[in-house]
């Protein structure tokens, strides 16, 4: 089969994809890392990480707009465009949730030390394995893998009960440690949240691949 | 799995009226095949277009609507492509071609003006009619070229020769010189692949305009073109029609992969 000019545009399209989500990847892994470790210095970093990822979005916005007014994409080639470009803003938000958590650490460094913080390190280790499985999802169009992270979503949503639940209970048992558990609430509603992100990335693989919208269906 | 809210309208959309139906269509130049037992069915007053690389057959099938062909010795034509309501069979020896191409109008690829006045061009159909009548002529001249687009921009020159007027005015005066005769299918072969962009925007308007009151069949090389005025495309292959659908639907996820190797340039 012969290369079509289009065909550049979207190997890059993809490449670009694939970088910004290894990014994002590790930004969560460096987030939860500082978090746990109590790492100012590293949650710092993770801050600034948040830029690049920014500037990644607005890159690969263009090269959407790009692709889709000069080379008018249809089919599959349009369906690829159409998902890059709303994956890229999920992908940022999942950041900019990396980012909160971040900032949690930076809070809570000041604050009394928890000795134990539940699901959290699980939590978000389950959230850093699905990324990476959604992101290879995409990459190969694996709607079935996609799919199969979806089903997975729950989990992190019962991690999220628990450690609420596992919270509200030490913020009774120890009032000292309420303001770092207050924070700890909050990252864990981050972490959930970047669940559900992962979840739309896996339902546009399944669109990108079989032309249909997944989303808002309840299916699994 | 669950169906996309732009499938679920589609399936209303299915109880729309079928003008014109291609049952069992071959059609031969001598022993040459260029049609290979076709099936489809054209919608009322919607536009369909019909895409496929050179030599497809698109435009064979297209000018078997019109009896075109019928003007070449050595052709022929096996099924039917029956028009409704009148369950005529356009394609029968019964049918007089020159009473079906008064039914069934046809614009060309380059604007086949006469060398006659902008009047003279619009009114030829109408004389060929037999209508005699200077006032219903003249009234109905300027209703073909209102519904063109045209009659603002030719109404004070309506003697003047009609080779005067630009590609696209020239284009649009063979539409009104067809429309002039109330047909009820239009076939577009290629209408605007010698115009310029403007031109083509503006023929592109007026055939959206058009299906308001007319069933429209548009043979295009250009794919964004089908994509941006039908509401359905067929896709033809080496004489056969590969695939028929809506046209969101070729374009957006095509079921054939042949037809989706077409429109996204992967062919050869």
């Amino acid at each position: 089969m012969h290369q079509r000019i289009i065909d550049k545009y979207l190997e890059e399209l993809k490449q670009k994809l694939l970088r910004m989500g290894a990014e994002v990847e590790r930004v969560l892994q460096l987030a939860v890392k500082s978090l746990v470790d109590r790492d100012v210095k590293l949650a710092k970093q993770v801050i600034e990480m948040d830029r690049v990822i920014d500037e990644m979005e607005l890159e690969i916005d263009r090269f959407c707009i790009e692709t889709l007014a000069l080379h008018q994409p249809a089919a599959h080639d349009l369906r690829f465009v159409i998902a890059a470009a709303k994956i890229t803003p999920i992908l940022e938000r999942i950041a900019d949730h990396s980012t909160s958590i971040a900032e949690a650490t930076i809070r809570i460094s000041q604050t009394l030390p928890m000795q134990d913080y539940l699901q959290i390190p699980a939590t978000a280790k389950k959230a850093g394995e699905m990324l990476k499985g959604a992101l290879e999802a995409l990459t190969s169009e694996d709607s079935e893998m996609a799919r199969e992270i979806i089903r997975r979503d729950h989990e992190i949503d019962d991690d999220y009960k628990k450690t609420f639940d596992g919270l509200l209970k030490e913020m009774i048992k120890n009032p000292p440690i309420t303001a770092t558990a207050a924070q700890l609430l909050f990252v864990a509603k981050h972490l959930e949240r970047i669940g559900d992100y992962i979840k739309d990335i896996c339902e546009l693989t399944v669109y990108m691949r079989e032309a249909v919208f997944i989303k808002h269906h309840g299916e699994q | 799995m669950m169906d996309s809210t732009l499938e679920k309208k589609e399936l209303v959309s299915f109880a729309e009226r079928v003008k014109a139906e291609a049952k069992n269509l071959s059609f031969y130049y001598g022993s040459k095949q260029a049609l290979k037992n076709v099936n489809l069915q054209f919608i009322e007053k919607k536009i369909t277009a019909i895409i496929g690389p050179s030599g497809c057959g698109k435009s064979t099938l297209l000018r078997c609507m019109n009896r075109i062909h019928d003007l070449y010795p050595g052709i022929r034509y096996e099924g039917e492509i029956i028009m409704y309501p009148s369950g005529i069979n356009i394609v029968s020896p019964k049918v007089d071609p020159l009473e079906m191409r008064m039914r069934v109008g046809m614009v060309f690829q380059k604007p086949t003006v006469f060398p006659k006045s902008i009047f003279e061009n619009v009114a030829f159909g109408l004389k060929l009619q037999g209508e005699k009548n200077k006032q219903v002529i003249e009234e109905r001249v300027e209703k073909a070229l209102r519904m063109a687009f045209l009659w603002d921009e030719v109404k004070d020159r309506l003697k003047k020769p009609a080779l005067d007027l630009s590609g696209g005015q020239q284009q649009r005066l063979c539409i009104a010189r067809v429309l002039a005769t109330t047909p009820e299918i239009l076939l577009f072969d290629e209408p605007t692949s010698a115009l310029d962009p403007l031109a083509t925007a503006r023929i592109e308007e007026l055939i959206v305009e058009l299906k308001e009151k007319i069933t429209i069949v548009i043979v295009t090389h250009n794919m964004q073109q089908a994509a941006r005025i039908s509401d359905y495309t067929a896709f033809m292959y080496l004489g056969e029609l590969i695939e028929c659908d809506k046209t969101i639907k070729i374009f957006q996820n095509p079921s054939e992969k042949l037809t989706e190797d077409y429109i996204t340039g992967n062919f050869g």
